[in-house]
């Protein structure tokens, strides 16, 4: 396993288009690194050029201690599992999985015993005598992990494996490959639009957008304080609340009147927003202490939770986390509080964290 | 509509899936869909069916008045004339016959060495103006053929390429690669691109994932290009008649051609040379119909 190291990295097509602007990414040995965007942001292109299956405009790309630049991808001892899977469709399970072995030369018996092993490992003995159109989506997902497993490599390249999977399935297998990185201690790089994913496999995330990193750090950083208000609208399910603020008599005050702490070092001079949760944010009854009033919007009734769309005189409506035992009609008077703690805030202009 | 309805309720409608609009009314409109197939199937095949008649009628019947449609002595003689000469040895026509297989065979493999990958090309790499160059491609076929007689005659007199195979090949393979292209394009595009790449990953360059992986799934792609490529060249005549003059390089149409003519025409013989010359044509498209209509209907649904 090896550590990977992007510098620099900018991609510009022939026609035109920058698909990548300047990445830097820093992967460490054994780390589960996921890139996170929305679509066009560069995060498929970025693993493309580490696959060296596209060749960077400008920048550098190291592999432990290789610089890759001009290696072809056959060369730079890497793995790659695919939207669509790729397993080759004339191929049974057993020779998808040996292909890549037959590729590097190994002898007959060493392919049959590695074959064997990363069979067993992905519970794949049924499969093995059987073609790829005779797999089931998640089948065909487990073969070609398992092909990507097969060939010991130096580093794992995941470009949104599970995206054409059903819910449920999709779980399982997160649990599947998050389980398996952190037992083979594997350095991955896994490339995905669902923040849920991001979330529950990655070490470090790296939001993208437009070709540029916003913000890279443990999913708990993402999520407490997203460095952007992209990231800040990105992350979250539903995304925090951006509510714009003055500073007054050391308080935060939005326009309907919400009043919130302000961090330390809070700048006075500038328009700002401040990011709230909204599970920082309670729905109260009309009147209660320290709220302020509102009216309930639209409220989406989740089973395990309630999200309340809530109107409280402010420039935007704001959406409020509550368990399912506080229930309001849409259309009722109630209150609106803040509970949590210190909220981010952002520079309007710059769109980035100010404190 | 009223009647449609009435149908409807009587064939039951969990059956009758034939949008309403072009119910005609039950049993009058397959008798008048088979008269129409009838009548369309006698005037297309009739000619067909008098060729083959013709090729194994005796001279004698063959001019009978009235004419004899059955009732004729079998022979195989004009079959016999085709490929033997008079006073024995090879036809002038079995020489054109291999001339043509020769011809068609050898343009249709060179426009598939040069069409298909530079129809991998244009489906998978980013090429600068990619669609102006396509479109280029395609506009050469805009034209009939014809129009370019003349000057490529003039042309093929200066380089010396007149009267010979190769420069029919030459002519051939130029005007099947454009199709050649835009045709394997939509296979090419049809196999997803994350073959090559996983293959490229598993430790081949980008030319042995296109031959290893990309082509063995493009073979029925091929074989169908191939014989469009293949009944083109074998069935040009405009091209033929021009560039060809001695009985040694001359293709069959032409040579079928000029059979008729002079003072009298040997109708069995012609007609026998033209059985022959259609039989590979029609084996073909049959050993390959499915994906005739594949590559006809290729890219006419989005995925």
């Amino acid at each position: 396993m090896a550590d990977i190291e992007v510098k620099a990295l900018h991609k510009r097509y022939p026609d035109g288009t920058v698909a990548v602007d300047q990445v830097d990414l820093s992967i460490g040995d054994g780390e589960l690194f996921v890139m996170l965007g929305p679509s066009g942001c560069g995060k498929t292109t970025t693993l493309r050029a580490i696959a060296g299956l596209e060749r960077q405009t400008t920048g550098d790309i190291r592999i432990g201690d290789t610089l890759v630049n001009d290696q072809p991808p056959a060369e730079r001892d890497i793995a790659m599992v695919f939207q669509f899977y790729a397993l080759y469709p004339h191929l049974k399970t057993r020779d998808n999985l040996a292909f890549p072995l037959r590729a590097e030369g190994l002898p007959k018996a060493e392919v049959r015993r590695r074959v064997d092993e990363v069979a067993r490992l992905m519970r794949l003995g049924p499969l093995l005598d059987r073609r790829p159109r005779q797999l089931s989506g998640g089948e065909q997902q487990r073969v070609a992990l398992a092909r990507a497993l097969v060939r010991r490599p130096r580093a794992f390249l995941m470009d949104e494996p599970l995206t054409n999977l059903d819910a449920e399935l999709r779980a399982d297998m997160r649990t599947e490959i998050k389980h398996l990185q952190g037992e083979l201690g594997a350095t991955m790089v896994y490339v995905t639009h669902d923040q849920v994913e991001a979330m529950s496999l990655g070490h470090r995330i790296a939001i993208l957008n437009k070709g540029r990193v916003e913000q890279i750090g443990t999913p708990l950083e993402v999520y407490d304080r997203p460095a952007s208000l992209f990231c800040a609208a990105f992350i979250g399910s539903p995304p925090m609340n951006l509510i714009e603020v003055e500073v007054a008599d050391g308080q935060l005050r939005g326009q309907g009147g919400l009043v919130l702490t302000p961090p330390p070092g809070v700048p006075r001079d500038r328009r700002l927003v401040a990011g709230v949760r909204p599970e920082a944010l309670a729905v109260t009854e009309a009147g209660a202490e320290r709220s302020v009033p509102a009216r309930v919007v639209s409220a989406e009734w989740l089973g395990d939770e309630i999200i309340y769309v809530v109107d409280h005189g402010g420039q935007r409506d704001v959406r409020v986390r509550m368990p399912p035992t506080v229930r309001h009609a849409a259309g009722a008077a109630v209150g609106l509080r803040h509970t949590g703690g210190t909220p981010v805030v952002y520079d309007v202009r710059t769109e980035e964290l100010v404190a | 509509m009223a009647v449609s309805v009435d149908e409807a309720v009587s064939t039951g409608p969990a059956r009758d899936r034939t949008p309403p609009g072009r119910r005609l009314g039950g049993r009058g409109r397959s008798v008048l869909e088979v008269a129409l197939l009838t009548g369309l199937a006698v005037v297309m095949l009739f000619p067909v069916l008098w060729m083959i008649e013709t090729s194994i009628k005796d001279n004698r019947d063959v001019y009978a008045i009235p004419a004899k449609f059955v009732g004729f002595r079998v022979t195989l003689e004009h079959f016999r004339d085709v490929f033997v000469a008079p006073g024995g040895g090879r036809s002038a026509l079995s020489v054109a016959f291999l001339n043509s297989a020769l011809v068609a065979g050898a343009s249709t493999v060179l426009a598939t060495v040069l069409g298909v990958p530079a129809a991998w090309a244009y489906s998978r790499f980013a090429v600068k103006a990619k669609k102006d160059q396509l479109f280029f491609i395609l506009s050469t076929r805009f034209m009939p053929p014809v129009v370019v007689v003349i000057p490529i005659f003039l042309m093929y007199r200066q380089v010396g390429l007149i009267d010979s195979k190769i420069g029919l090949i030459l002519i051939y393979a130029a005007f099947n690669v454009p199709f050649t292209i835009w045709m394997m394009k939509g296979f090419v595009d049809e196999v997803p691109a994350e073959y090559e790449d996983a293959a490229m990953l598993d430790g081949y360059t980008r030319l042995q994932a296109f031959w290893r992986y990309t082509l063995p799934l493009l073979v029925p792609g091929i074989a169908a290009t191939a014989v469009f490529a293949l009944i083109f060249s074998w069935n040009e005549f405009v091209f033929a008649i021009f560039l060809t003059s001695s009985d040694d390089v001359r293709t069959a149409p032409p040579a079928i051609a000029g059979l008729i003519g002079g003072t009298t025409t040997d109708w069995g013989l012609v007609a026998a040379a033209s059985v022959v010359f259609a039989l590979p044509v029609l084996v073909f498209a049959y050993l390959v119909r499915r994906h005739l209509i594949a590559g006809v209907t290729l890219g006419a649904v989005r995925r």
